[in-house]
């Protein structure tokens, strides 16, 4: 929350002359970081449910669509970093340029999660699992949507930072709010690295008889 | 003044409108779908989502963040809000974290109130056998709700405690994150409402809220899921501030060591709270999840083969005890971390063995991540999980016992006197042991085997809580009083409170323990007389109405000495924390200069030692 601190606001958010702008960045990175920490326990929930329902096996899920949704992903994270250096020094039209790349893949993403793998509109593609269904849809559907809601939130931080950066609002000295952004979001990432195997790898695929 | 103008009052407009709006969509969607347009389950989800986002919205707990969104500075206020009365902020959102300590603090003793009544409600229902007032399902809802209630009374309670101790205690200006701590403050607020509103409905599973009987209950549970979940952000929130507050904001010279003890006790108690937390919030919204969209996490569902392609009832159980048995620990440490604060100045001698208080706090914190299964010895889990969760659990009582013989080695030889607080430290210590030694017994799964779901566990559930928990948030509100309102309280009703409550407890808790013993089950509204044990729960109900007057006279003394206590002065107690050495009641800014701490913290008795270097004026 914190974290979408702009460089001046950093300052600003805190009152005496001696609380500058480094000592400010300290705390937000511990407060993001123990975020994150926090966060793990609840995916880490959600594994474990994953793992104490399923056990070794796993739904029939279609494979192309994890593996093209996972190298979005994954691809998403380059151009966020590459948005990032492109801050570090300065560059505003490229970073613009990567920083919307990196909001165009997470919708790509989100898109193959919704459309396909959850099947959302039946008339371009059927999807398998209904989170009703059995357990192999409610740990589908609540895995990927627990993670679907992060990416999400996301999406919006990247737009609030871009229209921030739009109005000059970072420098490449003071750009927490881009900082912010981009760990975010690699973190989202490192997340389903470990979802995907758990999803579609990990275990012995079974068709179950309703 | 305008009504309009706390931040409370639109904060519940808000609320309504929300819930209005929640629902609204949920039925506009529903229609698009081609069902039904209502649906309890999703309408009131919907509904308190809407409703708790309204709140905050309204009560103006994310206004600079959304200007900050858009780039707009938002100006760091400090003090009383410009042309109103002083006692408004307390009712607003407000960035000074004495101001949010106060308002967790009240808040805390409010509900404590809230749901102590709830229990007294039902004790007079089991003060003697066959159904007087209560029909059982109604009884099952005051139970449930004196839980939940009392729960969120503690964790707002060492909340308050935190909030205003710990950033004085460090010599901080402030809480890290100042707007974090309002927000993580006021969600606190829209989830009580909602529990309170499930009481309309009702839900009768007792506060574990185990499936299936909580997939097939009324409504009522929808708002009880929520509601633990906003409590539940709080925490995450509350304590991630916290943690960075104490790691980076401490002064000049003030090692980890040398922090007061308090500060331990409450950065152990964030460690849970920031992890665990999410595991509840998690199993209580795939609960609310698999009522809503019939997602089946925990019921079994079998196939024309009788596969179980469902969910398993026990799933919900790890889940829920991974936070809710560290949770007894989030409620605990705070507490014995009071003790261990105030038994130095009261004795007048150095804590004894500080560093292994400090550390078996992080002890008793992280083996409390490996016990939670001694909840479960009776659930049907594999048995040689037993023996495990046996050997860890009873490996607790190592680091506590570290707290016990630190604080005997601390009174040993001391030069005691009796005030309030100390009254009310040595209650907790006496009401603790109780607590602690009815423990090992209900640790060891052969034992526990008989015992669980008796009397017994209410017992010692409530010795470790009155002991960890309400007799030292007494004692620290009668410490502290007087460098909050700058007044004495009035000592002799104190006294009385202090003689009143403690043999009161000692009487409920044993008593308690006792009926269990007999046979007497917890959660029921009735019992055969048969079993003997109606005079014991005579006796219980009449020491919980002698506890609940004693609650009253220090409510009277609270109020009333605020205005014609005596004046306090900087340091009444003679501590040596730095919060004592600054004017009572603590100015706005509460350090002039940064402080510098050059000794050790409690070193009381040893001649020419000092703590806390206060700059003095024109000294830089």
């Amino acid at each position: 929350m914190a974290a979408i601190t702009t460089g001046v606001h950093a300052v600003a958010a805190h009152h005496e002359a001696h609380d500058d702008y480094a000592v400010q960045l300290r705390r937000n990175r511990l407060g993001l970081w123990l975020f994150f920490i926090s966060e793990a326990f609840l995916f880490g929930g959600l594994l474990a449910t994953r793992f104490y329902l399923w056990g070794n096996t796993r739904p029939e899920l279609d494979q192309a669509i994890g593996l093209i949704v996972t190298s979005v992903l994954l691809l998403s994270s380059v151009s966020m970093r590459l948005a990032e250096t492109a801050m570090e020094k300065g560059n505003r039209q490229l970073f613009s340029i990567f920083i919307l790349l990196t909001a165009f893949f997470g919708l790509v993403f989100l898109g193959g999660v919704v459309i396909f793998e959850w099947g959302l509109i039946p008339a371009i593609y059927q999807g398998h699992l209904t989170p009703w269904g059995d357990k192999y849809g409610a740990v589908v559907f609540a895995m990927t949507g627990m993670h679907a809601l992060h990416v999400v939130s996301g999406i919006v931080f990247i737009f609030i930072v871009w229209n921030l950066a739009r109005k000059g609002h970072f420098s490449p000295q003071r750009h927490w709010g881009v900082e912010s952004c981009a760990i975010y979001w690699h973190y989202v990432d490192v997340v389903w690295i470990f979802f995907y195997p758990a999803l579609y790898l990990i275990g012995n695929a079974v068709h179950l008889s309703h | 003044m305008q009504l309009t103008s706390l931040g409370l009052v639109r904060g519940i407009i808000g609320y309504f409108v929300g819930l209005v709006i929640g629902m609204a969509v949920v039925m506009i969607s529903r229609l698009a779908l081609g069902m039904s347009a209502w649906d309890q389950e999703a309408g009131w989800v919907g509904g308190i989502v809407f409703a708790t986002i309204g709140f905050m919205l309204a009560v103006g707990s994310m206004t600079d963040w959304l200007k900050w969104t858009r780039g707009v500075e938002t100006p760091f206020h400090h003090g009383p809000p410009v042309g109103k009365p002083a006692w408004t902020r307390y009712f607003s959102v407000d960035y000074n974290h004495k101001v949010i300590g106060i308002q967790y603090g009240v808040t805390g003793f409010l509900l404590l109130i809230i749901g102590g009544s709830f229990a007294l409600v039902f004790r007079a229902e089991l003060a003697d056998s066959g159904i007087s007032f209560l029909q059982p399902g109604t009884y099952n809802t005051f139970l449930s709700m004196h839980a939940w209630v009392a729960l969120a009374s503690i964790l707002l309670g060492v909340g308050g405690m935190a909030n205003y101790l710990v950033p004085l205690m460090i010599g901080a200006e402030d809480m890290a994150f100042p707007r974090l701590n309002a927000f993580a403050y006021w969600i606190n607020v829209p989830a009580i409402i909602t529990l309170m509103i499930s009481m309309l409905f009702g839900w009768d599973s007792g506060w574990t809220a185990y499936p299936p009987l909580s997939l097939r209950g009324p409504v009522g549970y929808q708002m009880v899921f929520w509601a633990i979940f906003g409590i539940g952000l709080s925490s995450i929130l509350g304590s991630l501030n916290l943690i960075v507050t104490m790691l980076t904001m401490r002064p000049k010279g003030m090692t980890l060591f040398r922090m007061p003890i308090f500060c331990w006790a409450i950065l152990a108690t964030s460690i849970i709270q920031l992890t665990a937390t999410q595991l509840i919030g998690l199993a209580f919204l795939m609960l609310s999840f698999e009522r809503t969209l019939g997602m089946p996490f925990f019921n079994p569902l079998y196939n024309a083969l009788g596969e179980n392609i469902g969910g398993q009832p026990l799933l919900f159980q790890h889940l829920f005890w991974f936070y809710s048995h560290p949770a007894v620990y989030v409620f605990v440490l705070p507490g014995l971390g009071i003790i261990s604060e105030l038994l130095p100045v009261f004795a007048r001698k150095p804590l004894f063995g500080y560093r292994w208080i400090a550390l078996s706090s992080l002890a008793i914190a992280l083996v409390g991540f490996l016990v939670w299964g001694h909840h479960m010895f009776t659930s049907g889990y594999g048995e040689y999980l037993r023996v495990v969760f046996m050997i860890s659990t009873l490996l607790v009582a190592v680091p506590t016992g570290v707290k016990f013989f630190s604080w005997l080695g601390t009174l040993w030889g001391g030069r005691l006197t009796f005030p309030t607080p100390m009254l009310f430290t040595l209650g907790a210590i006496s009401v603790f042991l109780i607590g602690g030694l009815s423990g090992p017994i209900l640790a060891t799964a052969a034992t526990d085997l008989f015992l669980h779901d008796s009397y017994f566990v209410v017992g010692h559930f409530h010795a470790t809580i009155f002991g960890g928990f309400v007799f030292p948030f007494f004692a620290a509100i009668y410490y502290w009083y007087p460098k909050i309102t700058g007044r004495m309280y009035n000592e002799t009703l104190g006294k009385i409170h202090f003689w009143l409550m403690t043999p009161g407890f000692w009487v409920m808790s044993l008593a308690q323990m006792t009926a269990g013993t007999m046979g007497m089950r917890r959660r029921i509204a009735d019992y055969d007389p048969a079993l003997g044990v109606e005079p014991v729960h005579m006796l219980i109900t009449i020491a919980g109405f002698v506890i609940a007057f004693s609650i009253l006279l220090m409510i009277y003394n609270l109020f009333t000495s605020a205005e014609v206590g005596a004046l306090a002065g900087n340091n009444p107690w003679r501590s040596r924390s730095p919060e004592w050495q600054i004017p009572s009641p603590v100015p706005e800014h509460s350090y002039a200069r940064p402080i510098t701490v050059v000794g050790e913290p409690y070193d009381y008795g040893l001649a020419g030692s000092t703590y806390v270097a206060m700059a003095g004026a024109g000294d830089d």
